[in-house]
């Protein structure tokens, strides 16, 4: 892996594999399908510090286990947040949690978003539909650390406006000036006056130095193949591309080979990848 | 400010065809030929541009606003696939036979457009071939663009 590439944090638990007990915060429900979590220690003591990009294993007791993206403000260490999908036996146990309940939390892990390699240049963010939650803590980054970075440029993709994440906050980044926030969905009906189309179509109107710039990825693996191909198009070399890859994790250590990606282990030596370190393997079938 | 004595607002600037990205580096007698051709046109939030199945006797060349593209299904009346903005071209239906709309336009906020006759324009580029070679070679990654925009539509990426 490149150098840049941000170090894994050691796992907080004296047993890598050993959950901590956290209790449910607080539960919102983003779309029809998808909630964020608010999880906090039930000691009382702080969370690990983690790294953009990184994730957790969220433990339902008596359910099982599930690998979650970090979702929120990295610099809080009372609490973690996750969004979820509804997706499965364990996401749907996650989204009937109410406040109080307890729920087992081993992490962070896996490399994170290369944000020291971003200092100085342009940064360009794109998200197809739950991509956005493991960008959401890179962008508070950027934004604490403003001065430190040229033009941030975000571009998030939906399927329908039903189905974007974290509604109310994006309309306060769009009235920022210093971050181009740019919002479009698949498909809409006449009560959405906001751009439809696919997320890749925006990229022509992105603005950036080419030269000096990086971009972060998260989303359908379809999505990520054709904006990295649009943006290289558009003179960002593959080295500053960087993507965020999903596989199903059971141990989250680089054990047990269930996210076995080509020559990498997702849980271990990703999620976070350089485009050009695993662009063959995503075109490879059947990976 | 204005320097209108009377304190009127200076009049905007006329849209040009020559300024729109879709002709800038096409032949200027190809350009001259549309700006002959051209009408300005406002359209104001909510007001139809083109509407599916009436004769594509026009094609709009956008210069600010935005525009919905609509379909009808059967559970859904009014289904926008696409918008489009300044910069980018609203219509091809004029170029293929039957030359009828296949979708409905709506402005989505107060839009300015070139509005060119479709009709007489076809004609051009057909009595000169070479200069319509060049328009189509200029239009075909357009199409191709938005077929492979489609076909990635298609697969529901989302869902995947």
């Amino acid at each position: 892996m490149a150098s840049d590439v941000p170090s894994p944090s050691p796992a907080p638990s004296s047993h890598p594999l050993a959950p901590a007990p956290y209790f449910v915060r607080r539960q919102t429900a983003e779309t029809g399908d998808t909630n964020t979590l608010v999880l906090a220690p039930m000691d009382g003591g702080p969370v690990p510090p983690a790294l953009p990009g990184q994730f957790n294993m969220l433990y339902v007791f008596g359910v099982g286990e599930a690998a979650i993206s970090l979702s929120g403000d990295p610099t809080d260490s009372t609490q973690v947040v996750h969004t979820v999908r509804n997706a499965g036996r364990i996401t749907a146990a996650l989204a009937q949690l109410p406040p109080g309940k307890a729920v087992g939390v081993r992490g962070p892990y896996g490399r994170g978003w290369p944000v020291d390699a971003a200092a100085g240049r342009d940064v360009v963010l794109m998200a197809g539909g739950l991509g956005l939650p493991p960008l959401r803590p890179v962008l508070y980054h950027f934004l604490s650390h403003r001065a430190q970075y040229g033009r941030i440029e975000v571009v998030y993709g939906a399927r329908t406006p039903k189905d974007l994440v974290y509604y109310d906050q994006i309309q306060e980044w769009r009235q920022r000036s210093d971050l181009r926030f740019q919002v479009t969905v698949d498909a809409a009906d006449r009560s959405w006056y906001g751009d439809v189309g696919l997320v890749t179509a925006r990229i022509p109107d992105v603005r950036f130095e080419p030269g000096n710039t990086i971009a972060f990825l998260c989303g359908p693996e379809i999505m990520m193949k054709y904006a990295a191909r649009d943006l290289e198009a558009r003179g960002i070399p593959r080295s500053s591309i960087w993507i965020s890859m999903e596989r199903n994790m059971k141990c989250a250590v680089g054990i047990c080979g269930h996210c076995q990606f080509g020559p990498e282990f997702v849980c271990r030596d990703g999620p976070v990848f350089r485009y050009d370190v695993v662009r063959d393997w995503l075109a490879a079938r059947e990976i | 400010m204005s320097g209108d004595p009377h304190g009127r607002p200076e009049p905007e600037a006329p849209l040009r065809v020559a300024d729109h990205p879709f002709f800038i580096g096409l032949d200027p007698q190809l350009t001259r030929e549309a700006s002959r051709l051209a009408k300005e046109r406002r359209f104001d939030t909510g007001e139809m541009l083109v509407r599916d199945g009436d004769p594509a006797h026009w094609f709009y060349l956008v210069f600010h606003g935005k525009v919905a593209l609509e379909v009808a299904t059967a559970e859904k009346p009014h289904l926008t696939i696409q918008t489009v903005g300044p910069g980018e071209v609203l219509g091809w239906s004029w170029l293929v036979p039957p030359y009828l709309w296949r979708f409905d336009a709506r402005a989505l906020k107060p839009t300015q457009v070139l509005a060119i006759d479709g009709t007489e324009f076809r004609q051009t580029l057909a009595n000169h071939p070479e200069q319509g070679y060049r328009f189509l070679v200029r239009l075909l990654p357009i199409l191709a663009q938005r077929l492979e925009n489609t076909q990635i539509q298609l697969l529901d990426i989302h869902g995947l």
